[in-house]
């Protein structure tokens, strides 16, 4: 288990949380103590059943949900009232489904929209939206409806949003639901061309695989594991005990 | 389902009057309706030159009478009221065609009508000739109530969105045998469309959830820069200033 920042370690997190719990307003309690550690360039799986309390998890990164005990601090900045909109410009989420992310007319816009709100104005403005659609490969698209768009290439805009605000860590929310093979593959490449820390949360074991060296295993509120993806995976009881499965023939070496 | 349906009101094309900004545009359509509504119903040559000025602004964009025609059958329920007033009208009464009609009742349908229509005409211009969404940045530009711009922004975003949702749901239904056919059949359908309600309630949420990620504060960025020229302004203030004429003119007349 990763354990709190001591002093003197020199390097900041990209992320860090520290005895995180949370209870809904209805009192039911979904995280029960998350303690976890991304370093500034990993890319790390979080796995877990559904219901395990990933997406809550997920919503206190970024200030939306906010402790009932512990704290987040993201490159070393506390998740505070005072520093919101600093924390949201730090923490890129992506979410699961791109039409809720989407939400402006056009893809130029909707891109513009987050560093806009950062106050970044004219021509640096549309530096940054082009250079985000480029990363994605998107940026023929800039003046496109999103609702013209195919369900991959949403997605790709929809991670194209967040690193238009240059974020310090990207946290993608079941980022290979719903997509065809190819386009699981060409985002997958996006992801791996990126230099920015990624926390990606899914239950698709072999896109963890794919991508991460890392995974935590999140279940029943805590992080049950935290190891290299392959040794995780590997780990068939580990597995079963956090209901997490392999798909039919796929055997991890 | 998106394109076709959607924008069936609007008509590319690249002409003067597609190209005004559309803040320019809505406040012209809004003081020519302001001067169409303050001629007295007496006076028809005004509203004969109101007329000859939006076949005017149609000729310049290019937009066949054909189309705006077809698209004004918005108005048939005023019409209809309209044509039922001279019946149900009171006072004086004249005969046309074998029928005993109102005077003012006819006076009040040819008020009805001709105002509405000349309206119609205008917003369906306006409308053939400005995007959608441009329009909702005139708006803006014009500083309507932000929160109901925004509004309607995200009702353009997500139009197709339910529409989507709520057809799955209906071949949802049909899938299991229930094809709605008749009025005893009304509560599976109002029920189907609470739960669109709440669908799209919660879709609201999420959608505010990935808002506030990316720094919402409550107000939208404006950063389409839509910035109009005086001679644009002036281009565009000549519809309702040569209906002013008119109505000045018409005026010295009487």
């Amino acid at each position: 288990m990763t354990a709190s920042r001591r002093p003197g370690d020199g390097a900041v997190a990209s992320l860090e949380v520290s005895r995180l719990a949370y209870a809904y307003p209805d009192g039911t309690q979904a995280l029960f103590g998350v303690d976890l550690r991304v370093e500034r360039g990993e890319r790390v799986a979080l796995l877990g059943p559904n219901g395990a309390g990933k997406t809550t998890l997920v919503l206190h990164l970024n200030g939306i949900l906010t402790a009932g005990h512990g704290t987040v601090a993201v490159a070393g900045l506390p998740v505070a009232k005072d520093s919101l909109l600093e924390i949201r410009r730090r923490v890129g989420l992506v979410f699961q489904d791109p039409d809720d992310q989407l939400f402006m007319p056009t893809v130029r816009e909707d891109v513009a929209f987050g560093p806009a709100n950062l106050g970044i104005r004219g021509e640096e403005l549309q530096q940054r939206v082009e250079d985000a659609l480029e990363q994605v490969g998107m940026l023929e698209a800039i003046d496109r409806p999103p609702h013209h768009l195919s369900f991959g290439q949403r997605r790709r805009v929809a991670v194209a949003t967040v690193l238009a605000m240059e974020p310090e860590i990207l946290v993608l929310d079941e980022p290979s639901s719903n997509l065809d093979p190819a386009s699981r593959r060409e985002l997958a490449e996006i992801l791996r061309s990126l230099d920015v820390t990624v926390l990606m949360v899914t239950h698709d074991l072999p896109y963890a695989l794919e991508l991460c060296e890392r995974s935590l295993i999140l279940s029943g509120g805590v992080i049950a594991a935290d190891g290299p993806t392959r040794e995780l995976l590997a780990d068939a009881e580990l597995l079963a005990a956090h209901r997490l499965e392999l798909p039919y023939g796929f055997t991890v070496a | 389902m998106s394109a076709g349906h959607r924008h069936r009101l609007h008509r590319p094309g690249d002409t003067l009057v597609h190209r005004l900004p559309p803040q320019c545009k809505l406040a012209a359509v809004t003081a020519f309706a302001l001067t169409v509504v303050a001629t007295p119903r007496e006076w028809f040559a005004a509203f004969g030159a109101y007329a000859l000025l939006l076949a005017g602004v149609a000729l310049a964009a290019r937009i066949p009478p054909g189309f705006v025609l077809r698209r004004m059958a918005v108005e048939i329920p005023f019409v209809l009221f309209a044509v039922a007033i001279p019946f149900i009208g009171t006072g004086e009464r004249v005969a046309v065609a074998g029928l005993w009609l109102s005077v003012p009742g006819l006076w009040a349908a040819w008020n009805i009508l001709a105002k509405a229509t000349l309206g119609v005409a205008a917003s369906i211009l306006l409308a053939a000739t400005t995007e959608p969404r441009l329009m909702l940045l005139g708006a803006q530009r014009l500083r309507l109530p932000p929160l109901l711009v925004q509004i309607a922004m995200f009702m353009l975003r997500y139009l197709d969105v339910v529409a989507g949702e709520m057809r799955r749901m209906r071949v949802a239904r049909e899938s299991r045998g229930f094809a709605a056919r008749d009025l005893r059949h009304l509560p599976v359908v109002a029920r189907s469309a609470g739960a669109l309600f709440i669908r799209s309630y919660e879709r609201g949420e999420r959608v505010h959830l990935a808002m506030l990620s990316r720094g919402y504060t409550g107000s939208m960025p404006v950063v389409v820069d839509l910035a109009a020229s005086a001679r644009q302004w002036l281009v565009a203030a000549m519809l309702p200033g040569a209906a002013l004429v008119a109505l000045l003119g018409n005026w010295g007349m009487a």
